[in-house]
């Protein structure tokens, strides 16, 4: 009988860079047997001890606690002691590149600098607020029913993962990003803190907040602990209405607004939309763009009159109307 | 096939307003496949994830009610939206895995006569072709075949993300290597064009209240298409294809660059290699001029 082979004979590539030394970062590749149970954290540890002792990155507890061990594979967020290396090979056919979670913020090879992370964290007081007695004589008790509230915000091991797959921040620096957003909720949710609507106010706020989140769930994707940071910032606005810290603005407009046009045909009014969220005044940054859409026909003429009765309506439309009526739960 | 595939379809709001290309081309592909739909006639807007934002309850009860439309067909109900898919399965896993949502959604949906069981599946067009009626198929069916062009897939968040909701749904596709368009892009003989932001956010859901992130964030992926030599794109989400197509003159002006490429409905490109008519293409209803893919005459 044939001995089965455990092991894949494979190249692995890695980023190298040292802020301190090089102009410009460089890719090394290293050869090696990868058993099945192997894990990228050990791959990393045997390009350090059997080819490179001077690869850096950081590791701690090995078992998804500490957070330390974030990086990139293949532009994919993994924590280097939970991911099994064989099934990262056969995603990517034998082919995989190690590099830092954020590349422009390497120092070292697969090290980083978290500032932002840490910042933005800091940002959204990632603590329990509220007047606690130095020497209580009972116990701050918490239901199971008041835990569960947090959801799986607690879990958030702050390894980054999902701050750095997350491509509104890249493109919109000012953004909390998902880590800090879900924290933002696990402390806001917690029935012993008293810094709602402060913290709700603080993730409100345009350029920064949860409505610059794009809903791409890369964040959901990448994160090794299942936190799911977008239902959290989902969990975020729906708050913000119920606390009535959502004023009105171009975005919550956008979000209300939706029922305009969904009470009158059922769909959303595509036109209305934009002209109830941006106001009159703001609709002339569209005109151009809505030309253009007209002379296509992706905006409907009726009669001469664009806008106008060119949106069909839904078979049993009342159903619609009343479910609204009763459903409701939020205002603006 | 020995029995005739038959799904009922949630249209969603665009293929009913600004993009009737994307409902034609799809009625057109389904009757050259000999796949019979039924159009949802009764469901309204999906939500959107904006009504989500707004009161996520109300978002599940309007949700479940258009599921309860395909249900009392005894049908699966099909998307051509990513948004939809996402927003309707989101409803339905919600539903499906806690009683008390469940019963407090089907309270308020008493009161219009219905009852959401939770017997339909919600699958996207693009996956009943390739996982139902079969690649092989299609390939069979293929009358003007799209081996000239260089067609760049752009996937779409929420048919791919979070994976753990679609997986059933979409063939256990993996968010960082997709592969579904890029093979139905092969079954049509056209040539995948393989770039890195086939998998990422076009920006469409930040439009307004987040302008240059979302015009980045699709032009970064149009110019990525258009450096790897891409005839046109294909995604199977018109909230893409509205953000990529009619966009493309004020992208170009935040990229610093010319931006022109043609960006198709997943039904329109396989209405192309099948010879489905002009009209029913509808090429004429893009933004950035498409009308010359169209060669069958």
């Amino acid at each position: 009988m044939s001995e089965v082979k455990d092991t894949r004979k494979v190249t692995i590539k890695a980023f190298r860079f040292n802020a301190e030394t090089d102009y410009l970062p460089y890719t090394k590749q290293y050869e090696m047997e990868v058993g099945k149970d192997e894990l990228i954290l050990d791959l990393m540890n045997r390009i350090k001890w059997e080819h490179d002792g001077s690869f850096s990155y950081r590791r701690s507890c090995r078992h998804g606690i500490c957070g330390a061990c974030a990086i990139k594979v293949n532009g994919k967020s993994v924590l280097a002691c939970k991911q099994n290396a064989i099934e990262l090979l056969d995603l990517f056919d034998n082919d995989i590149t190690l590099e830092p979670s954020s590349k422009k913020r390497a120092v070292k090879d697969m090290i980083i600098d978290k500032t932002d992370f840490w910042e933005k964290h800091a940002a959204v007081k990632p603590y329990i607020v509220a007047d606690i007695d130095p020497r209580p004589e009972t116990e701050s008790k918490q239901s199971i029913a008041q835990f569960n509230a947090l959801l799986d915000a607690d879990l958030c091991i702050q390894c980054g993962a999902c701050h750095y797959a997350c491509p509104a921040l890249e493109v919109n620096d000012a953004f909390l990003g998902p880590a800090a957003l879900a924290a933002a909720y696990r402390f806001t949710a917690d029935t012993r803190d008293e810094a709602t609507e402060d913290r709700l106010q603080i993730t409100f706020e345009s350029g920064s907040g949860v409505w610059d989140c794009v809903k791409c769930f890369e964040c959901a994707e990448a994160c090794p602990k299942d936190v799911n940071p977008i239902e959290k910032i989902g969990k975020l606005h729906n708050m913000q209405f119920e606390h009535g810290v959502a004023v009105s603005n171009v975005a919550t407009r956008h979000a209300e607004g939706f029922l305009r046009g969904m009470k009158k045909t059922g769909y959303l009014d595509e036109a209305d939309i934009v002209t109830y969220s941006e106001g009159y005044l703001g609709m002339y940054k569209h005109l151009g763009t809505a030309l253009k859409m007209m002379k296509s026909g992706k905006i409907h003429w009726h009669s001469g009159i664009p806008f106008i009765n060119s949106i069909p309506k839904i078979k049993n439309l009342e159903e619609v109307q009343k479910l609204i009526e009763i459903s409701q739960t939020n205002k603006l | 096939m020995s029995e005739q595939l038959h799904y009922a379809l949630f249209t969603g709001c665009t293929a009913k307003q600004s993009t009737p290309e994307l409902l034609s081309s799809t009625l057109a592909v389904a009757d050259k496949l000999g796949i019979k739909i039924t159009i949802l006639e009764e469901a309204s807007c999906c939500g959107a994830s904006h009504i989500q934002d707004f009161d996520e309850f109300l978002a599940h009860v309007l949700n479940a009610r258009n599921i309860c439309y395909a249900e009392k067909l005894g049908l699966t109900m099909i998307t051509i939206c990513n948004t939809c898919q996402l927003n309707s399965a989101m409803t339905k896993h919600a539903l499906d895995t806690d009683p008390e949502l469940k019963a407090r959604v089907n309270e308020k949906l008493a009161e219009v006569g219905l009852e959401y069981k939770g017997t339909s599946e919600i699958k996207h067009f693009l996956y009943t072709l390739i996982d139902e009626y079969g690649l092989e198929n299609v390939k069979d069916k293929v009358e003007v075949p799209l081996s000239h062009l260089n067609i760049a897939p752009f996937y779409g968040c929420h048919n791919i993300r979070p994976s753990e909701l679609h997986e059933d749904a979409n063939g256990h596709e993996n968010p960082y290597k997709p592969t579904s368009l890029d093979s139905l892009i092969d079954a049509l003989e056209g040539n995948p064009v393989n770039y890195e932001s086939k998998n990422k956010c076009c920006g469409f859901h930040v439009e307004l209240q987040a302008n240059h992130t979302s015009e980045v964030l699709a032009g970064n992926a149009l110019l990525d298409a258009i450096d790897n030599n891409a005839d046109m794109m294909v995604t199977p989400c018109p909230l893409c294809h509205l953000k990529m197509d009619t966009y493309q003159d004020s992208i170009g002006k935040v990229m610093g660059r010319d931006v022109e490429l043609p960006v198709l409905h997943m039904p329109q490109m396989v209405a192309l290699a099948l010879g489905c008519t002009e009209k029913e293409i509808g090429l004429n209803f893009h933004v950035q001029k498409a009308k010359h893919l169209y060669t069958a005459s």
